[in-house]
């Protein structure tokens, strides 16, 4: 009984600093911020933010359900296009083809792009098509118990198939340029402030629903069924349940956010080209969430905004050295602090508990148990 | 009684090795069962052959009236047969009370698993009573002995409260006290279940079983009350035998 009541108590504790905790960030995010931050460096929060929104779905897949995926590229690419291909066609206007397809000599709108005419089918398959592409990958892959390194190999190989299937079409998809000059989306002019400006809030509103979400997940016996299959998949098996399911959905939903950030990136940053979507960008997204923390939510959107800003502020200095060092913060991480910076965090905390604990006897905070093996019944 | 379990020339092969060589089990309702026999016998294959972990080869496995052998490990389990492993695997980052919720939630629509567990159900408590692990409840699984996380195991495995539980050797790497506590859990869930126990420990087998099955090399060398099998002279040879070979020598030297 004396075992169980300080875990309890904290337990709730933690609940309330957890919520308090989101609710500051959160206003931080939508008041502080836009309030100090000048135009240009609020349009590049923007953008980390919407980075910020994959590294949760990564923190998701990967630290809870210790699917590396270094193919999330694709995904934040599928949202992408799927945006940049409605804003095209708005564009060009009812029966045109846009800019790029003309020089291509493609005249006719390709039956692909039809259905993105229509927000109604654009806007939802911003989502629903990473989600269905991911679902169909996982449930083949994780059906044949594919796991570990060859899935990460697996998904990379996506990553890089998708990139030149994307340079191969350029009379379809821009090639190498991607989709750009983008002036308009939904009747706004993109290079007004103020709109860019709306932009922000919405990215920062939608980064706080997904956090929401993937807490959500996480705390419910879904989230715990996830980490079981982590760290015991064939366990999982023999209490009755299909790991199969499990591991697709929180794959399905990963693919999901990052879809939704790729989505919301266009508008922001005013490009969705091969280069931002393949091996390497793929691979760095999964370096943020090593960087920030893969066991929490907070730690892959720290590490995602802390690595970008330093990415855009060291990279005018040392335009070569950047990724010198991104290499190297991410052997250090790895090697010395496998929880990142959140992690660290933990540490601290840790380290607090023992100090405010330590006139209690030992035996109290659980310390004894390994010692204790008559267990009265 | 009604027979549970009726397992008929069941060969399980491994590049050739047929370590389940045609094997004939009857389980009845409500039994007791002991699976002995030297190593290498073939007691883990069977149990993994009737569980959808190794493929058969030939024969079959009817369980309740239904053929088991064919459908993947968590249909197994659905349909009623639970098992543990030799080494116990538990989940190490989740709490005693996370691993006996969610051993207990198998049968919950998927889309309830989205929601948060809210305090602990009856049958939860109960099973945390029964194997002892109650005031463990809120710790890391991470934090137990060996010994307590087979009785988590078991734990898990009676809250799902299936009609058929295969035990593979329980009390393996536990102490004198933890093999006779074991030895009691065992006994009252045999009152309503009905248990197969691979086990190696004779002392613990010659306390706790009345119908014992002898395996060797594969296939069913005799069965019947321990004392019976004990008293068999090809059991003596192949199994208990060796045993006493050993002590003469060491005696001898």
């Amino acid at each position: 009984m004396k075992v169980s009541m300080p875990g309890a108590g904290g337990g709730t504790r933690r609940v309330w600093y957890g919520r308090l905790g989101f609710a500051l960030v959160a206003l931080g995010l939508l008041v502080l911020v836009p309030a100090t931050l000048s135009d240009f460096s609020l349009n590049l929060m923007t953008k980390y933010l919407c980075y910020a929104i994959i590294a949760v779905g990564i923190g998701l897949a990967w630290g809870q359900g210790g699917m590396l995926t270094l193919g999330q590229g694709v995904f934040f690419g599928l949202g992408g296009y799927a945006m940049g291909m409605y804003l095209k066609l708005q564009a060009a206007g009812p029966g045109k083809v846009p800019d790029f397809m003309s020089w291509s000599g493609v005249e006719k709108l390709p039956l692909l792009w039809r259905p993105f005419q229509y927000a109604w089918v654009a806007l939802p398959a911003i989502v629903i098509v990473p989600m269905a592409v991911a679902a169909a990958l996982g449930a083949m892959v994780f059906r044949r118990r594919v796991r570990g390194a060859y899935f990460a190999i697996l998904t990379q190989a996506l990553a890089a198939a998708f990139v030149i299937l994307l340079i191969g079409e350029q009379g379809y998809t821009g090639g190498t340029n991607g989709l750009t000059n983008f002036t308009q989306a939904f009747g706004f002019d993109l290079a007004d402030p103020a709109n860019q400006r709306t932009l922000y809030f919405v990215t920062a509103a939608v980064l706080c629903g997904v956090f929401l979400l993937a807490r959500q997940l996480m705390a419910s016996r879904y989230g715990r069924l996830l980490v079981a299959v982590r760290d015991g998949e064939e366990r999982v098996r023999f209490l009755g349940y299909n790991p199969t399911v499990i591991k697709v959905l929180a794959f399905s939903v990963s693919a999901g956010m990052a879809g939704l950030a790729g989505a919301l990136f266009v508008p922001v940053v005013g490009i969705i080209s091969p280069a931002l979507l393949g091996v390497v960008p793929s691979i760095e997204m999964v370096i943020w969430v090593a960087l920030g923390g893969r066991s929490s939510l907070v730690g892959p959107v720290l590490g995602a905004v802390a690595v970008n800003y330093a990415k855009t502020s060291l990279s005018n200095r040392f335009p070569s050295g950047w990724l010198y060092l991104e290499g190297l913060l991410f052997v250090v991480v790895v090697g010395f602090a496998p929880m990142g910076l959140a992690g660290l965090a933990g540490y601290g905390r840790n380290a607090l508990d023992r100090l405010r604990r330590s006139p209690a006897p030992a035996p109290q905070d659980g310390t004894g148990v390994l010692e204790d093996r008559k267990v009265p019944v | 009684m009604t027979t549970i379990l009726e397992i008929r020339g069941l060969v399980t092969s491994f590049d050739g090795f047929r370590a389940v060589d045609g094997v004939d089990l009857t389980i009845e309702e409500g039994e007791i069962r002991f699976l002995i026999g030297p190593n290498g016998a073939g007691k883990t294959t069977l149990i993994d052959t009737i569980t959808g972990l190794a493929k058969a080869a030939a024969g079959s496995v009817c369980f309740a009236g239904k053929e088991m052998l064919g459908l993947k490990e968590y249909e197994v389990v659905r349909e009623g047969i639970g098992r543990t492993f030799q080494t116990p695997t538990v989940f190490e980052q989740l709490s005693v009370i996370e691993n006996i919720d969610l051993a207990a939630s198998f049968r919950r629509p998927f889309i309830s698993l989205l929601r948060r567990r809210r305090g602990i159900d009856d049958a939860i408590a109960r099973v945390l009573d029964e194997v002892g692990l109650a005031e463990f409840g809120p710790l890391p699984a991470g934090t137990l002995s060996h010994g307590q996380r087979q009785w988590l195991e078991i734990g898990m495995l009676l809250v799902q409260n299936p009609r058929l539980l295969l035990l593979d050797e329980p009390v393996a790497g536990m102490t004198k006290e933890e093999r006779t506590r074991t030895g009691e859990l065992l006994q009252g869930i045999a009152l309503n279940h009905t248990v197969v126990v691979i086990e190696h420990d004779m002392d613990f087998v010659r306390r706790y079983a009345s119908q014992v099955t002898v395996l060797h090399e594969g296939k069913v060398l005799c069965e019947g009350p321990i004392a019976e099998v004990q008293a068999d002279p090809i059991v003596q040879e192949v199994y208990l035998g060796r045993a006493a070979d050993r002590t003469a020598h060491q005696e001898a030297g």
